[in-house]
């Protein structure tokens, strides 16, 4: 602890805690609305009006503002599960399992759009709405390990136990990760390579570069919405015999 | 650029509009759901009070 500061320490102690942490996130919702639609707004603007067609997709590529940052966030957000699973199998903080199984309906969400929005692209770009490829398949697994996820917990009464379970799978599931990542280099595939991520020279015009960022800055602040929403719900379930929901709910507060 | 060459999509509109629309519907389900689900948890604890 000596080298992280005194003030961040109590910072997350104090986030750990349930009553702080359902009060903390219901102050802090409006601002990242705001910030969303603001990222999203922009975005939405630069990639679907101010961005040129493409030189060989024409406009259809412009379904990448949404396909490219869904499927990272498919990914991103499956880390962070697993991340905050074992957070919780190995230290048992109650929060940490509440933001890991919070995220698996928001990241199965992401990873069913990168699919369906890269199926509606493939159609009229390679001529097939599926092709059994290297990507593709990799990434439809990673949407059965979110559904696999969800379903465990699901299946198993005791939310603690639920939890350890749940945690297990997500991080067995994620030598999946690099295997998608991979994919369009490891194999021969019909999707194409990165466009992006090779930073010393991405193959994308700025034009075009700028709103696909945007997007991306604006699903990750959707990501933190979402999960805080159903985070707070699991925290009731989970929370329900306890003083301060009483208390909350005697008071008739939401 | 017109409007009507806007929604045209140099001729993917279909292509185009169905991801973005299915894309919103998806991320708002995301929101509305857990919502949802909180204000039930609050009319089912208020009526085991009463």
């Amino acid at each position: 602890m000596l080298l992280i500061p005194d003030s961040v320490v109590r910072f997350f102690h104090r986030m750990a805690s349930p009553p702080h942490f359902y009060a903390f996130t219901e102050r802090l919702m409006p601002w990242l609305v705001i910030i969303f639609l603001f990222l999203t707004g922009a975005g939405l603007y630069g990639g679907l009006y101010l961005a040129p067609p493409d030189y060989q997709q024409g406009d259809s590529y412009r379904i990448i503002y949404i396909h490219v940052p869904s499927a990272w966030m498919s990914l991103f957000i499956y880390v962070v599960m697993a991340v905050a699973g074992a957070i919780g199998l190995v230290w048992r903080i109650k929060l940490a399992e509440i933001v890991a199984i919070s995220s698996a309906p928001v990241g199965a969400s992401f990873t069913f759009i990168a699919l369906v929005t890269g199926s509606l692209w493939g159609k009229p770009m390679w001529g097939t709405w599926w092709v059994w490829d290297a990507r593709l398949t990799s990434e439809l697994i990673l949407l059965f390990l979110y559904l696999g996820v969800i379903g465990l917990y699901g299946a198993i009464d005791d939310k603690r136990v639920a939890s350890k379970a749940v945690a297990i799978l997500a991080i067995v599931g994620v030598v999946n990760i690099p295997i998608i990542h991979y994919s369009v280099e490891w194999w021969n595939t019909l999707h194409q390579g990165p466009t992006v991520s090779k930073l010393d020279k991405p193959s994308i015009h700025v034009s075009m570069l700028i709103p696909l960022l945007l997007m991306a800055l604006a699903f990750n602040v959707y990501y933190l919405i979402a999960l805080i929403q159903r985070a707070r719900v699991e925290l009731l379930q989970r929370e329900r015999n306890s003083q301060w929901v009483k208390t909350m709910v005697m008071e008739n507060k939401q | 650029m017109s409007v009507h060459e806007f929604f045209a999509m140099g001729g993917y509109a279909f292509y185009v509009w169905t991801s973005y629309g299915l894309t919103l519907v998806v991320l708002l389900a995301n929101i509305i759901i857990p919502v949802m689900q909180r204000k039930q948890f609050f009319v089912k604890a208020l009526k085991k009070k009463r």
